[in-house]
């Protein structure tokens, strides 16, 4: 006699229809009435297979319970309570990490900046590396700038677009070298048949005519760190005498998305404890600045800062993600654009059905690299040396790289193996943990319940769309 | 599935696999009776013939002649009858006519092969 148990999932509801997402496959499956039942009688405790059958035949008697039970087993929603959980098998992807391909490659070309932003990473109390003293260059020279791309399209094996981002400190305090790594880039795509896409974030109160034209000449997508409207954004994104930032930043920013039409121009949110008006923000920044896309990430800190936020703080952040998320739905239905980026990211991984080994890219397709020409695992780690995978100049650290990714998969993050929501999160990210946990192997366990909150909130907006007007998931396809 | 409907792409993936479809069926050695032809009628290619290079019919995966992907006895009438290598076997057009007549499928008859000697 078999005994049968619920295999790991998460249920949800939307449009009147019942949805599995099932853990850790991340396949979402809409359930009928006579499969509801099942997964409604075996909610509790483990049944037999004949009891089961037995449970709920009364309800639908027309129904072949048994075939239907062997629907449910075959996508794992049900599995023999004997049998334990398929362990999580670690490093599949890698082997040979030698053949792993980088896509993106992620230049900082300056460590200086021209802000002083209270919550800066880089900066702050909670910095890794010295920027200001320490053995790295302030600038990014040219030759470093040309090895990394060389490197980028030397690690990229079969991959046919590659990614190089630039970034800072204050990216546009190397504008010349930056310009001038593009063509070169372009130029290196062409020779090895591949094609090569450019980003860039800016705080942008540095922005020139002469520059805007050359980001939308070169196509090059922009994010621009800005947090709202004048009071937000001067609470903590200041000059380094203390003023506010936003006068200065507004005029170029309306140049840059009224000449830059060729690629979506994002802003990018830091909240925190001052500055968490979400839906106010992400108004001034849509329809008073005009920008396509907003994007809202919590400040990176260590617990306990004035501007860290705090339990109640994630409450009031994911309840104004909901409102905001309520909106994205609302032009979803009606097949129109919204620009909440958050939503649209999370969708796109939903439709996907991305299950996660590691929570994002860093030192598995994407690398950080220093001014100096260092590797690190991200930009955010650019210049670390715990966290270093070679130089553009002695070629990327494979070995290191190996260790890296053996060290962080979600097989060893126990703390996740309960949780439903690990295929999109598995973990967070590796500088909030370094932040929070001194290391970058411990999950976020801070935000574990916000995670939660968003990834179903988010999964009714999926099966809301996918019930009522599932054309607009074509756009996800891609 | 009829219960259940695949709404991402993963779950699409994983309802093909749960239900892949129907595969070829197995027609090397089935006969074809009266019944429409399970295969179109080709050049006659002696099954499990060295030259023809088919893996399996010498030794099967444990290296004994329990599981082969034909039979043995196959060859003994494949070869003599069909193609050009009747050394192995008696002469039958003067010799010995009769040597398999209480053989009437080999497969399961193949004891009953007289033995003979010149």
């Amino acid at each position: 006699m078999t005994i049968l148990r619920l295999g790991e999932h998460h249920a949800f509801e939307a449009a009147d229809q019942r949805y599995l997402y099932l853990v850790p496959s991340a396949a979402v499956f809409a359930l009928d009435a006579p499969a509801g039942a099942l997964i409604d009688a075996l909610s509790d405790d483990p049944v037999s297979r004949t009891d089961l059958i037995a449970r709920v035949s009364p309800q639908f008697p027309e129904t072949d319970l048994d075939a239907l039970l062997t629907e449910l087993e075959q996508i794992h929603a049900v599995r023999p309570a004997a049998e334990p959980a398929p362990e999580m098998p670690a490093i599949i992807p890698l082997t040979p990490v030698e053949s792993f391909p980088l896509t993106t490659a992620v230049l900082n070309v300056t460590n200086q900046c021209n802000l002083s932003c209270g919550y800066c990473y880089e900066y702050s109390e909670d910095k890794i590396v010295d920027t200001t003293n320490g053995a790295q260059p302030k600038f990014m020279t040219d030759e470093t700038a040309r090895k990394s791309i060389d490197l980028l399209f030397r690690e990229s094996g079969e991959v046919k677009v590659v990614h190089v981002s630039f970034f800072g400190g204050e990216t546009l305090m190397n504008y010349p070298v930056l310009s001038r790594a593009v063509p070169y880039a372009k130029a290196q795509a062409e020779a090895h048949g591949k094609r090569v896409e450019f980003n860039l974030t800016t705080n942008a109160t540095l922005l020139t005519t002469k520059m805007i034209e050359f980001l939308a000449e070169e196509d090059i997508s922009v994010t621009v760190s800005i947090d709202g409207p004048r009071d937000m954004q001067n609470r903590f994104r200041v000059f380094h005498d203390g003023s506010g930032s936003y006068d200065v930043m507004l005029p170029r920013v309306r140049e840059l998305l009224q000449r830059h039409r060729s690629r979506p121009i994002g802003a990018r949110v830091t909240l925190t404890s001052q500055v968490n008006d979400i839906l106010g923000i992400y108004q001034h920044l849509t329809e008073e600045i005009g920008f396509q896309e907003v994007g809202f990430a919590p400040v990176t800190t260590s617990p306990g800062r004035d501007h860290a936020l705090d339990g109640s703080g994630f409450d009031q952040m994911v309840t104004q993600f909901k409102a905001l998320a309520d909106e994205f739905l609302r032009a979803a239905l009606a097949g129109q654009h919204h620009g909440f980026s958050n939503v649209s990211e999370t969708l796109g991984e939903i439709h996907k059905g991305v299950s996660k080994a590691y929570p994002c890219g860093a030192g598995l397709g994407l690398i950080g690299v220093a001014t100096g020409g260092d590797i690190a695992l991200c930009h955010r780690f650019a210049g670390s040396d715990e966290h270093n995978l070679g130089s553009v100049t002695e070629g990327l650290d494979r070995g290191a790289q190996q260790a890296f990714l053996e060290r962080n998969h979600i097989a060893h993050k126990t703390d996740c193996h309960t949780c439903w929501a690990r295929p999109l999160c598995s973990g967070g990210c590796y500088h909030e943990a370094h932040t929070r946990y001194g290391t970058t192997t411990h999950p976020n366990l801070h935000y574990c319940d916000w995670i939660r909150e968003w990834t179903d909130i988010c999964l009714r907006i999926y099966g809301e769309i996918a019930e009522r007007s599932p054309r607009f998931l074509n756009r996800f396809d891609s | 599935m009829k219960h259940l409907t695949p709404i991402n792409r993963k779950a699409a993936r994983i309802a093909a696999a749960a239900n892949p479809a129907p595969a070829g069926d197995v027609v090397a050695l089935q006969e074809q009776g009266s019944g429409p032809p399970q295969q179109p009628e080709g050049p006659h290619i002696p099954l499990g013939c060295s030259l023809a290079f088919q893996p399996g019919w010498e030794a099967d995966r444990n290296g004994g002649t329990a599981g082969l992907c034909s039979p043995v006895e196959r060859d003994l009438f494949d070869c003599h009858l069909g193609c050009y290598w009747p050394a192995h076997v008696p002469d039958q057009l003067n010799h010995a006519p009769d040597w398999t007549s209480k053989c009437a499928a080999a497969q399961k008859d193949w004891r009953k092969i007289d033995l003979i000697f010149p």
